[in-house]
């Protein structure tokens, strides 16, 4: 008996996201109207979010492969092969829309989300990280929003008990009414024991674990891939609510059940719940699946088919799971206190079939939902380049000194301490490197092995150039590793863009991923996992395009590891690679200048990797004792952020030149400082000759000042206050001004 | 030494203190289950680890406190026999009767994970006889619910018996408003039961054994339990 009690309107099938000719394929498709749990279904799996309808065409052009990657995008999460038997499961992902409308829910099911795409491989999460985006501290909303989000990805985090070891938070106007919440989460497992979703042999039971279903996140999903107009509020009960505690034991029975191999598919309920957890099971087995949701563990009584294959509950997963094991698989699931029921079978029809109350809810073609979803080659058009700004033009500050301590102080470059002391970055006691640094470092087990991880983008160089800032998002990131000691693996992308359907914002997306791409070739640093955010805007207006990358490398000793620390009086400070005093969309231009203009820094691929496998050497050999790579504020900057982390104060004694403002604070990339005994320094300038690596001995660590040719003295404490200050007074509605 | 750590659903500081106890001790302590009635023969130590039990839900260590299990600690208890309680654990022992006092949220609503300096009050008990007495010491701090507080007599009681174990205090042992992470009173980090055999602290000494990852200022808790 085929249900159809619901007639299908245009407004209807609007309603559902789904575009009139995107309803007439699905008409041609199954040969008939749709039921009403059909068209939810169809909404599910074709909206933005799941089916990649804009991306997917250029996101093929990216390079995923390489000898160590184990598997790449269009699983739970990307794997790659980091020896000795072990692999690291890594992915990033974003929960942007329901972050604004819920902060902290949205921010802690997005922690969980990424988590349980982790733990579906096989692997046990040992490190979170994020990226935050967030309005113009003087937008009325921001301050609650940082404190929601920060609150809800500690909240979900420390409760899970995984350490969150980096991130990068930033404030710009332009995300005001759509601030981007990015979690990345990294685990380890066996190489050779790594879980998948697809699904094999016919009539095998079809097991759902973990919470029960409830009316929350119906069409999540959806809400993920439109735009937010004025009615953001009303959108609250969209979004879900998580519950870190079921989430743990959630990881302890998968984690047990796998171990006695019980397991022949997992696939993890996230967006689009059930519809797309089975869906993906099946299509990827090329099986069909047939459900009978009167076995579906439900919160609430009464809900129909509908509700239950569009809930977005957390905390559930779905599985295929060898009939001979499953007595021992339940006993695991009622030990930990969990659901655990058999809910339907695979089959051999290539079809999924949807029962509840005797009646067929939905019959359709299991293949097509996935591969028949719409594919769209959008209209793009490149941005225009800016004009290169000569240095000479940019006003210089009356005191280089007073801009140092100002920049320190300014929301994106001010000490995130506030943020990150609300995660715990020290459980499992091996966080090497804390928040703060380059990247973090974490050694694994006992080590002496570990990883170095990181999350980093541009986002100003994005919107002034995409291709630029996309190649510069890939390198910063691998910077970010080798200045640790890390020989750089793998990334994965979360790419938050605006409305796809807009030329322009489209060939910002299609511009930041060709200079992804091509950062990543050249850097042999393959993407393996990755998230599409798109419709990231508010009521018209996009957000800066922001291609969030997250890095993985792995350095074969932790102790070896370079901080940024200055670590003592009388070594001598090296700068590797070449200072022009690129000022083009710096952040001396934008926050001292008033200037968000220009074109951005050059990437230059080959001088990137020349420069960071030197350094990258020396830290291996112990040459050096400490490493922070160049970025945001330039060599002033870093040289402040190195003499604060050790308390060692330095004095800068390089030639600056006619625009000695430009030489500080200039973004040209591909650059680090060092520090080493003079000794070696010198040792270390001979070789760096010898490999074509621009170095010089720009100063000498000692005292508690910081000294800028030409300039007064300044304590570090004052550097200090100015760079710890900002956040909290901003955060405690006190005024920061005086801070500084 | 005999140790053994209790898991409970929502535990997560478990493998850090398995950890800590094999280096000290140089075998893996037993893992006991909640649903357990019994501890294994001959005990030593029972440990309560950090963590989320039963999700913070109700209060912290409100459910945890009740666990099968914990008849079994609080008879041990009451036989002299040592027990320590980190962090969750702290709350558990005072949710579950054997500590007097609570852990409210911290002073300014905020989870607050740092290192943080402690003085060591007494180095005569079995937790501490390898630190002095008025030792600073630099150990983690990782909680949302860490301000300890309790009646006035309590307190009193507390301070008046030598049974305050930890204060918050800088790095030259001060202990004021500024050097108080969370608002307990006091600056109290942790405290002994009456017979000065159970111990509950809100820091994590178990995260600071090993020079590579923050220092070994911790270690010296572990190594006097062995010692006892």
């Amino acid at each position: 008996m085929q249900s159809q009690s619901v007639e299908i309107t245009p407004q209807l099938v609007a309603e559902h996201g789904l575009k009139p000719d995107e309803y007439d394929r699905i008409l041609k498709l199954i040969g008939r109207a749709p039921t009403l749990t059909e068209l939810g279904i169809f909404s599910a799996m074709w909206n933005e979010h799941c089916s990649y309808k804009s991306s997917r065409l250029h996101l093929r052009k990216l390079p995923t492969k390489a000898p160590w990657v184990i598997q790449g995008p269009g699983e739970n999460a990307g794997v790659i092969d980091i020896g000795d038997g072990q692999a690291c499961v890594f992915k990033m992902e974003s929960h942007n829309h329901p972050s604004f409308i819920e902060p902290y829910q949205g921010a802690a099911t997005g922690v969980g989300g990424i988590l349980r795409d982790v733990f579906t491989m096989g692997a046990r999460p040992i490190a979170c990280l994020n990226l935050l985006r967030f309005g113009a501290p003087e937008h009325a909303k921001t301050r609650h929003l940082v404190s929601g989000v920060v609150a809800g990805i500690g909240g979900y985090g420390n409760s899970f008990g995984v350490p969150t070891v980096g991130g990068s938070v930033n404030f710009h106007t332009r995300y005001d009414g759509n601030i981007l919440v990015n979690a990345m989460a990294v685990g380890l497992a066996k190489s050779d024991e790594i879980f998948y979703a697809k699904a094999t042999g016919i009539g095998r039971p079809i097991v759902y674990l973990g919470s029960k279903t409830g009316r929350d996140g119906i069409h999540g999903a959806t809400m993920a891939s439109a735009s937010f107009e004025a009615d953001a509020e009303e959108k609250r009960p969209t979004v879900q609510v998580g519950d870190p505690f079921s989430e743990k034991l959630l990881l302890e029975a998968c984690l047990e059940i796998m171990a006695k191999g019980c397991v022949i598919a997992i696939q993890d309920m996230g967006a689009a719940g059930l519809t797309s957890s089975a869906v993906e099971m099946g299509a990827k087995g090329g099986l069909g699946i047939e459900l009978d949701l009167d076995k579906v563990p439900c919160r609430e009584e009464g809900m129909s088919a509908y509700e239950m294959m569009l809930s977005e509950s957390q905390e559930r997963m779905l599985m295929v799971l060898d009939p001979a094991k499953e007595a021992e698989a339940e006993a695991i699931f009622i030990k930990w206190g969990l659901d655990f029921a058999i809910i339907g079978k695979t089959t051999d029809t290539k079809r999924f079939v949807i029962k509840h109350k005797g009646k067929i809810e939905a019959d359709l073609p299991i293949m097509e939902l996935g591969d028949e979803a719409p594919l769209y080659d959008r209209p793009h058009v490149p941005t225009p380049k800016k004009p290169v700004i000569d240095a000479s033009s940019v006003t210089p500050p009356k005191s280089n000194a007073d801009a140092l301590v100002h920049l320190l102080g300014t929301p994106d470059l001010c000490s995130k301490r506030w943020v990150w002391e609300q995660y715990d970055h020290l459980i499992l006691g091996n966080s090497v490197q804390q928040p703060g640094g380059d990247a973090g470092v974490i050694r694994i087990g006992d080590g002496p092995k570990g990883l170095a991880l990181t999350t980093d983008v541009t986002q100003r160089y994005c919107e002034a150039d995409p291709v630029e800032g996309g190649k510069q998002a890939v390198a910063e990131a691998w910077r970010n590793i080798t200045a640790s000691g890390a020989l750089p693996l793998a990334l994965t992308d979360n790419l938050n863009f605006g409305n796809p359907e807009k030329p322009e914002y489209m060939g910002q997306f299609v511009g930041c991923l060709e200079g992804i791409g091509e950062a990543a070739r050249a850097l042999d640093f393959p993407i393996v996992s990755g998230n599409v955010s798109l419709y990231n805007e508010t009521q018209g207006r996009g957000i800066l395009p922001t291609p969030s990358i997250g890095g993985v490398g792995v350095i074969a000793d932790v102790n070896k590891s370079a901080s940024v620390a200055f670590k003592k009086a009388g070594q001598s400070i090296i700068l590797i690679g070449e200072t022009k005093g690129w000022l083009g969309q710096s952040v001396y231009l934008r926050d001292l200048c008033g200037r968000e203009e220009g074109a951005p820094p050059p990437v230059d691929l080959a001088a990137e990797r020349r420069n960071g496998d030197f350094v990258r050497k020396l830290i291996e050999s112990s040459r050096v004792d400490a490493s922070h790579d160049l970025s945001d504020g330039g060599l002033a900057v870093a040289f402040a952020e190195m003499a604060m982390a050790g308390k060692v104060g330095a004095k800068l004694t390089m030639d600056l030149g006619a625009t000695p403002h430009a030489i500080l604070f200039g973004e040209d990339q591909a650059r680090y400082l060092l520090t080493a005994t003079a000794n070696e320094a010198q040792k270390i300038l001979a070789d760096a000759k010898a490999a074509g690596v621009p170095a010089a001995i720009v100063g000498t660590t000692g005292g508690d000042t910081i000294d800028l040719p030409g300039e007064k003295s300044v304590a570090i404490e004052r550097l200090i206050r100015s760079h710890e200050d900002w956040l909290p007074n901003y955060m405690a509605g006190r005024d920061a001004s005086s801070a500084a | 030494m005999k140790a053994v750590v209790v898991l409970f659903p929502g535990s997560n500081r478990e493998g850090d203190a398995v950890r800590a106890l094999e280096m000290a001790t140089g075998k893996k302590p037993q893992i006991i289950w909640h649903a357990e009635t019994e501890l294994p023969a001959g005990t030593d130590l029972v440990l309560l680890p950090g963590g989320f039990s039963y999700g913070d839900y109700l209060r912290c260590g409100a459910i945890a406190g009740r666990a099968a299990i914990m008849d079994a600690v609080r008879a041990h208890a009451a036989r002299g026999g040592l027990v320590l309680g980190i962090c969750n654990g702290f709350q558990i022992l005072c949710e579950g009767g054997l500590l007097p006092g609570v852990l409210m949220r911290n002073r300014d609503l905020r989870f607050i994970c740092k290192m943080q300096n402690l003085r060591v009050e007494r180095a005569d008990t079995a937790f501490t006889r390898a630190y002095s007495k008025g030792q600073v010491i630099k150990v983690a701090i990782a909680h949302g619910e860490g301000n300890y507080e309790a009646d006035e007599e309590t307190i009193k009681r507390l301070e008046g018996d030598g049974r305050v174990a930890f204060r918050y205090c800088d790095e030259s042992g001060l202990v004021n408003d500024a050097t108080n992470p969370n608002g307990s009173t006091n600056g109290i980090a942790g405290i002994y039961s009456q017979k000065m055999n159970v111990l509950g602290m809100m820091p994590h000494p178990e995260n600071l054994i090993d020079p590579l990852v923050g220092g070994i200022d911790g270690a010296g808790l572990f190594k006097s339990l062995i010692a006892a």
